[in-house]
Parts: C-alpha cells; sequence; structure tokens
C-alpha cells in the first residue's frame, strides 16, 4: 500500500527550503549592510545570527515533514506538531545563550528574525502561487530534455 | 538618626517595589510569549490535519497540498515569532 504523502521526484519541502536559502543568500548581505550602518558591528553580527536562525529553521522544518512523509500521512502530523515545539524551543535556546554576549544586539536581532522569516515567506509564496496558477510556465525536466535534444 | 532610618528604610521600600515591578514584568512577559505561542499551536494541528485529509481524498494533489501546506506551517509560525521577539525585547531591552 503506498502512502498519500509520497510524492514522485524530490520532496516539495526540500525544493522550498532550498529555494529560501538562495534567496537569504541574497538578501543577506543588504540586511547585514544596512544593520550595521545603524547599531554598528555588533548590529551587523546579530544580524547575521538572526538571518542564521531564520534558515536553520526552514531546513530544519523541512528536513522533518520530508523524513515524516516517507514514512507516513500521520508522522506528518506529529512532525507537524512536535517540530514546531522543538524549532520554538531550539530557537529560543538559540538567543537565551547569547543574550548576555557582548556582540549581541537584541533589538536588530528580533527585527531581523521576524522581517527575513515574513519577507522570505512572501516572496516565496509569490513563486509558489505563480506556479500553481501558471504551471506550464514552470519549466519541468520533460521540457528541459526536449530542448537538450 | 531617625530620619537617617526613615529614609534607609523608604530607599529600601521603594528598591523592593522596583524589584517586585520587573519581576511581575517578566511573569507578564512570559505568559504572552506562552499565549503566543497557544494560537499558532491551534493552527498548525487545524491546517495539517486539514492537508493530511486531502492529500488522503486526493493522493494525485500530494505535492501541491505539501508545497501550500509547508508554507502555511511557517506562516503560522511567523506568530509565534513575533510573539517571542517582543517577550526578548521586553524582558531584556
Amino acid at each position: 500500500m503506498t502512502s498519500p504523502t509520497h510524492v514522485e521526484g524530490e520532496a516539495p519541502e526540500s525544493m522550498i527550503a532550498r529555494d529560501m536559502v538562495k534567496k537569504a543568500a541574497i538578501i543577506g548581505p543588504i540586511l547585514i549592510i544596512a544593520f550595521g550602518f545603524i547599531w554598528g558591528v555588533h548590529g551587523a553580527l546579530s544580524t547575521a545570527y538572526g538571518l542564521a536562525i531564520v534558515v536553520a529553521n526552514f531546513v530544519l522544518a523541512a528536513a522533518m515533514l520530508t523524513w515524516a512523509g516517507r514514512i507516513s500521512a500521520g508522522f506528518v502530523m506529529g512532525a507537524a506538531l512536535f517540530g514546531y515545539l522543538i524549532r520554538l524551543s531550539l530557537i529560543f535556546l538559540a538567543i537565551w545563550l547569547v543574550r548576555s554576549a557582548s556582540w549581541v544586539e537584541l533589538v536588530p536581532l528580533g527585527i531581523t528574525i521576524v522581517v527575513t522569516h515574513l519577507g522570505l515567506l512572501f516572496w516565496e509564496m509569490k513563486r509558489v502561487s505563480l506556479s500553481i496558477a501558471y504551471p506550464g510556465l514552470k519549466p519541468t525536466s520533460a521540457s528541459k530534455e526536449s530542448t537538450s535534444k | 538618626m531617625s530620619i537617617l532610618a526613615q529614609a534607609t528604610t523608604a530607599a529600601e521600600a521603594a528598591l523592593t517595589a522596583a524589584d517586585q515591578k520587573s519581576i511581575s514584568a517578566a511573569g507578564y512577559a512570559g505568559l504572552a510569549y506562552g499565549l503566543a505561542t497557544l494560537g499558532p499551536g491551534i493552527g498548525i494541528g487545524y491546517l495539517v490535519g486539514q492537508s493530511v485529509q486531502a492529500m488522503a481524498r486526493q493522493p494525485e494533489a500530494a505535492g501541491m497540498v505539501r508545497t501550500t501546506m509547508f508554507l502555511g506551517i511557517a506562516f503560522t509560525e511567523a506568530l509565534a515569532l513575533i510573539g517571542f521577539v517582543v517577550f526578548i525585547l521586553l524582558k531584556f531591552v
């Protein structure tokens, strides 16, 4: 019996997470420079740390859901809910451990986490909604093969 | 002498009040964070439940459902993250 969550090819979560990492690599330096101008070197370091937390959160979420999706649909439910708790705890721990470090500025760190998380999501949502609405515009492996022949 | 003693007692009382205020502020910040995670928890549970149901009804649409589910989870989680950031800023800044 095949699982209803089984998807041919690569899992969609991994593709989304990889795309988000690429987008974070584009906006990351801009954000670090901008916050560095406002809050100095400590602000730039805190922004980089916040960016790393957001990216790690997306990658971990994708990895957990992909892993659970290979097992069963019920496991996806458990992985999503417990994953939410685990990831929130990890973010809490990541900030709690560095809260009094000399290089940490909490305001740019907090702003980076919220802005980057929402910004990357809206950017990715735009791409995903376009590819769902107009699937013909999305390059597929079949079209790539036909062009390469 | 008694004036000095009175001044010391008043200073101690003021310090204690400030301490109590900061302790209660930390408590309320923690409560706010707890409440901020409650809503997204319910939201994610509902979202994933409906997505699993959709995948069971239409297995051929599983890829699309999982894509939108992942984005939905991340959007719902943003609420908890905003609550967390507000908690951190209230408590430590």
